[in-house]
């Protein structure tokens, strides 16, 4: 994101004195420009300038070399030795470069200076002499990455501008160390803002300070003061074309297209220091002169600019798609195969081998995006073609991802490039190469413009008022969108407005971001503050209580609510045991997963959950009992892909239904495990392990909150399950609602878990869509006396004990109140292969005091249904 | 009627032996420690045998002259007697009942978690609590897929399908079905916002519509300490006739009031969102902030975009509407000082277990 530096800032709108990075960025915040970070001054303390008086090499016995060096720092040398008091001594540093001699200007850090580290700068003692500073190296200054030695200034820096330059001289200012910059965050719709005259305008709209926009061109006639001088096409320009055969959606990709030319420039000359500095301060490495300007202009306008040698460039230029299998090898040195929606810029060499060749058979470069390494501006060019052109910034955009070429150009061009700007952009640079680079300008100057008139928009004046609530009057409301840079004019319809939105703000389409701009420079701080009146709203829904009840009701019993990311490794499926064909094993996969490990979307909670319960157990939590509720993805096999549909408009009936049929249905599970004691040993006993019954439990009590009666049958085919130990929960109709009881003993060692671990997942939508929708009809509370009767049944081993208890109610009648089974005894008093189940029944009468008979008439009734259904006896 | 006397016994007529007796039954009474012998001196100086009740016999044999005499001189001071028995009686067993709760005294500093302890996920409970607060004010609760078409993750946010904002999420894309499609992409997303619940109400439910969505998104960000792949979100949405963004920011103060005390207040600053025009991100005044007190991120806001509405067949000109997002994990990590974002998705129960039941 842009970097902004005071002092260039300057150069577009009046600043205050004393400004600080701050302070500006309090000030672009409030009209949207976010503060991404502030870059402190790389540099503080003394860094001076020196002279080097004195170099005497030292070999040293690790077998390196140092110089023993006599540095002259004018002001800052030590006092004489003459009792003057003035400074007179050199300063004695060593050091390890060599790339330096008697005479070079260097730059010094005496003790004191903190470098980009930070790096604190002391005298010390080395190699037998006392350092009393450091000479740095363009690395040690955060000038540049790989660091080529010692700078010495006139050559490495400042090249042929260091004649003024004095020892002594501060070199925090003369190499613009000490400034500090400002990272902007601009948002998409901001594209104009990746340069200094868009965030100049943007401080002048939050302070109203006085901004004279550069990039406008001059009016004919005008004064040089309003505006850039910029020449129109002549016939002799160099010729470009465009032939856009294959339009991304309907839009040609280049619709502005300037080029100049400038002869004679030195190769030798390097650009300003003033510029190399603001270009390493904006992030971008000075290279050469033409391309330091082509990016300086870039910066400071923002418009995208290419530098051609001029003789390695065959008229016309064409710019064009791609065709199948051709390739370009970009300024980054990438070979690349194109895409046939990658836009081009070509030229037309007429070579031996080809004289026929069709205009544009030569790439030199991705429009927009990257230029080709073949037409480069190299030591050796005098003669340069500068392009200023506009390109459509989906193409761009589309181009730049597609090859991972997210240049400075293209992040300006796919976030919308002014396409009035080239024809100044182009002229700026033609003024500095001529008056850097001992240039000259051609008279002769292309301009392909087939930029369309914008069209205006129609605004109700008061729609601002309609969506912000503030009431701007009418001449606010112009007042505003002018300073933004529109053209406001009336219309026959009374209170509506005809808006053309400046050139450098194509994301200003509607009514809408026209609103948002008055709002904002308006500022958004002068909105009140008013709640809207309260909807008639219904509360939770049915399935929202219930779901908190099962949240709170789990909770209470135990179980802590933990969440897992939903993400699976297949391989869990296997270590679940799960057979080949489980439905389980059916999962959405990720195209692009964070860990490519786990591609899956999970189908059901507990291998997530069970991952959890690892993690716990690692670290040493020996009793964990957790819950999780959370959605699984149940994808259809052979299900459609979603279909592609535009924005902005409501889809059809037949769409939307497409739409709903592509997304897999996602129910919502609730899954528990525990592991270890299930109630805590104390001082009042050893505690209880958990088994399969907590699991259960914890399953019936999700059930009982939602207020679903569920059938619990035995499932000895249900992994991870143990096969003898696992109940299936099911609806009266059979719905499968979920599982519960022990983990098998195998997946349990697989997982690393304790053994006898215990789990359960239930469907919450299954046990949600069974609540009747009829209110639950209260029975009435008898107040007659009951009656108690406890029975022991004795019944074959493998007959359940729920059979056992249904028989019981069927056979008892309305008389009975409650049954609860109270002991399981299995022993040689009844014999093997049985087991006695003792109940115990609670009589009453709804409307009477019971008889002995009565009593003895239901249990008799009881007792017979039980014999009846599971062949149970009374316990004699 | 006979006149005998009993031996030993009184004359109901002599007062001076029946004060006697009556200080002899009140020493023996004064005398009992326990409620033994409070039982052996009851017996003695009120039981059949006792000087009193034999004196109280003779009367019967008395002339009639001599009967109310003696009647008036037996009868108060066996009453005397009964009380006193039934005053030491309340004593004793209150001497009884101290000691015996001095001696069942337990350790109250004993642990008493016999039960093991449960917990809520703080997430769940703030997202729970958050949806309290706009139930309050009258709003509905909407929900949504967690993997999402992508019409409705984008298209039908005003994301098309260049726009550079639908590069800046980094997005979740679910390959196509083998069997099914030829397509290598399913048309579907993790979605990255709770945003496309939006678009699924509007073209759900009747206007107006006021609904908050909480839920969880995803993002293809590693997990460090402030970023997560899995988080969660709560989206406020309404459409009405006549809204505007001073009943965003109404709602938004009001909101943030509920969430971080009365002394909070939000600051609105121009943004950019492609699913609302004007846009604004919205900042919370922080005074616990690091460093002191500020203004931190709090979430993204702005007026419903007309292109959203257009997409849900609302017609822009008549209805208009704000909608605003923000972090239930930033919410919390703000209100809770949660400085890792590792404690809150890793599952470890001493997390969940600090926090109880709620909130």
């Amino acid at each position: 994101m842009p970097h902004v530096v005071l002092d260039w800032l300057a150069e577009h709108v009046e600043l205050p004195a004393g400004l600080t990075a701050e302070q500006l960025a309090a000030d672009l915040v409030r009209v949207g420009l976010e503060e991404e970070q502030v870059h402190a001054a790389a540099v503080t303390g003394p860094l001076v300038v020196g002279r080097v008086l004195e170099l005497v090499a030292e070999p040293q016995k690790n077998g390196k070399t140092i110089n023993w060096c006599q540095v002259d720092v004018g002001a800052h040398n030590l006092p004489s030795d003459d009792g003057s008091g003035a400074p007179g001594t050199p300063r004695g540093i060593v050091c390890g470069a060599h790339n330096f001699g008697v005479g070079d200007l260097v730059v010094v850090a005496l003790p004191g200076t903190v470098l980009p580290g930070p790096f604190a700068i002391a005298a010390r003692k080395t190699y037998g002499h006392v350092s009393d500073g450091m000479i740095c190296s363009t690395t040690e200054l955060g000038l540049g990455e790989e660091s080529d030695g010692i700078v010495v200034l006139g050559r490495d820096l400042l090249a042929g501008e260091a004649d003024d330059v004095v020892p002594g001289q501060d070199a925090v200012a003369l190499l613009g160390l000490g400034d500090e910059t400002l990272e902007i965050n601009v948002t998409p719709d901001r594209g104009y803002c990746f340069s200094y005259r868009g965030v100049a305008r943007e401080y002048a709209h939050s302070t109203g300070a006085r901004f004279s926009d550069r990039g406008l061109a001059a009016a004919e006639g005008a004064e040089p003061a309003d505006g850039v001088r910029v020449p129109g096409a002549t016939p002799d320009g160099f010729p470009v074309t465009v032939h856009d055969d294959a339009p991304v959606r309907g839009v040609v990709g280049c619709d502005r297209f300037v080029t100049r030319v400038v002869r004679g420039i030195d190769p030798a000359a390097a650009s300003p220091a003033w510029m190399q500095r603001r270009l390493t301060q904006a992030g971008m490495r000075p290279l050469s002169l033409t391309v330091d300007v082509t990016n300086y202009v870039m910066l400071d306008l923002g418009q995208p600019l290419h530098a051609y040698d001029l003789a390695r460039v065959a008229e016309p230029v064409v710019v064009r798609r791609a065709r199948p299998g051709e390739r370009l090898t970009t300024l980054d040195g990438v070979d690349r195969t194109l895409d046939a929606e990658d836009l081009l810029i070509t030229d037309s060499p007429d070579t031996p081998d080809a004289p026929d060749a069709a205009d544009g058979s030569r790439i030199l470069g991705l429009a927009g995006v990257m230029g080709g390494a073949s037409s480069e501006v190299t030591a050796t060019t005098t003669d340069v073609l500068v392009e200023a052109a506009h390109f459509d910034p989906v193409t761009v955009a589309r181009t730049a991802r597609r090859h991972k070429l997210p240049s400075e150009a293209a992040k300006r061009f796919e976030r919308g490039v002014d396409p009035r700007l080239p024809g100044v952009a182009a002229q700026r640079v033609v003024d500095l190469l001529v008056e850097l680079g001992g240039g000259t300008a051609d008279d002769a100057v292309s301009d392909l413009d087939r930029v369309p008139a914008p069209e205006p928009i129609l605004l109700r004046v008061g729609e601002a008022e309609r969506l912000v609530g503030v009431a701007y009057p009418e001449a606010r409301v112009r007042e505003l969108l002018e300073t933004v840079g529109c053209t406001v004019a009336d219309t026959p319809a009374i209170g509506v407005v005809s808006v053309l939105p400046p050139s450098w703000r194509p994301d200003l389409t509607g009514p809408a971001e026209l609103v948002e701009e008055i709002a904002r420079l308006d500022g958004y701080d002068a909105i009140p503050s008013t709640l809207p009146p309260a909807p008639a709203g219904r509360g939770l829904t049915r399935a929202q209580r219930l779901r908190r009840s099962v949240a709170r009701g789990l909770a209470e019993a135990g179980f802590v609510q933990t969440l897992s990311y939903p993400f699976v490794d297949p391989a869990q499926h296997d270590a679940l045991g799960l057979p080949a064909d489980d439905v389980r094993r059916h999962a959405l996969r990720l195209a692009n997963p964070l860990a490519a490990d786990r591609p899956e979307m999970r189908t059901d909670l507990l291998t997530t959950v069970l991952d959890t319960v690892r993690r716990n157990v690692g670290r040493g939590t020996e009793d964990v009992a957790v819950f999780e509720i959370g959605l699984v993805t149940l994808p259809a096999p052979g299900a459609p892909a979603a279909p592609q549909l535009p924005g902005a408009q409501r889809p059809s009936d037949d769409d939307l239904a497409r739409l709903a049929a592509a997304v897999p249905d996602q129910p919502r599970r609730v899954a528990g495990v525990a592991t270890g004691r299930r109630e805590p040993r104390g001082w009042w006993g050893p505690g209880r392990g958990a088994d399969w019954s907590d699991a259960l439990a914890a399953a019936r009590l999700v059930a009982d909150r939602v207020g679903v009666e569920v059938v619990v049958r035995a499932d000895a085919q249900h992994a991870p399950w143990h096969p003898g130990r696992c109940a299936r929960l099911s609806l009266a109709d059979g719905t499968l609602v979920g599982h519960a009881g022990e983990l098998h003993p195998k997946v349990l060692e697989t997982l690393g878990l304790p053994a006898r671990s215990v789990a359960f997942e239930v469907d919450l939508d299954v046990l949600l869509g069974a609540v009747p929708d009829e209110a639950f009809m209260a029975s009435e509370v008898s107040t007659f006396p009951h009656a108690k009767e406890d029975l022991a049944l004795v019944v074959d081993a493998d007959v359940p004990a729920q059979s056992v208890r249904d028989a019981l109610v069927a056979g008892a009648g309305d008389l009975l109140e409650d049954v609860r089974l109270f002991d399981v005894f299995t022993g040689e008093q009844v014999g093997e292969g049985k087991k006695s189940l003792a109940f115990a029944l609670r009589l009453r009468g709804a409307d009477r005091t019971l008889t002995a008979e009565d009593v003895v008439r239901v249990r008799d009734a009881a007792v017979a249904a039980a014999a009846e259904r599971t062949g149970a006896t009374l316990r004699a | 009627m006979s006149t005998d006397t009993t031996p030993g016994a009184p004359s109901p007529l002599d007062e001076p032996a029946l004060d006697a007796a009556v200080q002899q039954a009140l020493t023996a009474l004064a005398a009992a420690a326990t409620l033994d012998d409070l039982r052996a001196a009851k017996v003695a100086h009120t039981g059949d045998k006792s000087p009193l009740a034999l004196a109280n016999r003779q009367i019967g044999g008395l002339e009639p002259a001599d009967k109310a005499v003696a009647g008036r001189l037996v009868g108060p001071r066996r009453g005397r007697v009964a009380k006193a028995v039934a005053a030491r009686q309340v004593e004793l067993e209150a001497d009884r009942d101290e000691r015996v709760l001095v001696e069942e005294s337990v350790d109250v500093t004993l642990p008493t978690d016999r039960r093991p302890a449960g917990a809520r996920h703080p997430l769940e409970t703030l997202q729970e609590q958050v949806s309290d607060f706009f139930v309050a004010m009258g709003w509905e609760i909407a929900e949504g897929p967690e993997v999402e078409a992508e019409w409705f993750n984008f298209d039908a946010l005003n994301f098309g399908p260049d726009h550079p904002a639908r590069q800046m999420q980094d997005t979740f894309f679910v390959e196509g079905d083998r069997a099914g499609q030829a397509e290598a992409l399913a048309g579907l997303v993790l979605r990255t916002h709770t945003s496309p619940v939006q678009a699924r109400t509007l073209l759900e439910r009747d206007l107006p519509v006021y609904v908050a969505c909480p839920g969880k998104v995803f993002r293809t960000d590693e997990l460090d300490a402030t970023h997560t792949p899995v988080f969660h979100q709560v989206e406020g949405l309404a459409v009405d006739k006549g809204l505007t963004m001073a009943h965003l920011k109404g709602t938004l103060d009001h909101f943030a009031r509920a969430m971080f005390g009365d002394q909070a207040r939000t600051r609105l600053r121009p943004s950019f969102f492609p699913f609302t025009e004007p846009s604004a991100e919205m900042d919370l005044w922080f005074p616990q902030k690091k460093g002191g007190a500020g203004w931190i991120e709090w979430g993204g806001c702005g007026m419903v975009n007309p292109n959203v509405l257009r997409a849900a067949g609302i017609d822009p000109d008549e209805y208009s509407g704000f909608a605003f997002g923000m972090g239930i994990e930033r919410t919390l990590m703000l209100r809770h000082g949660i400085a890792d974002m590792h404690d809150m998705v890793e599952g470890d129960v001493r997390f969940s277990t600090q926090f109880g039941m709620g909130i």
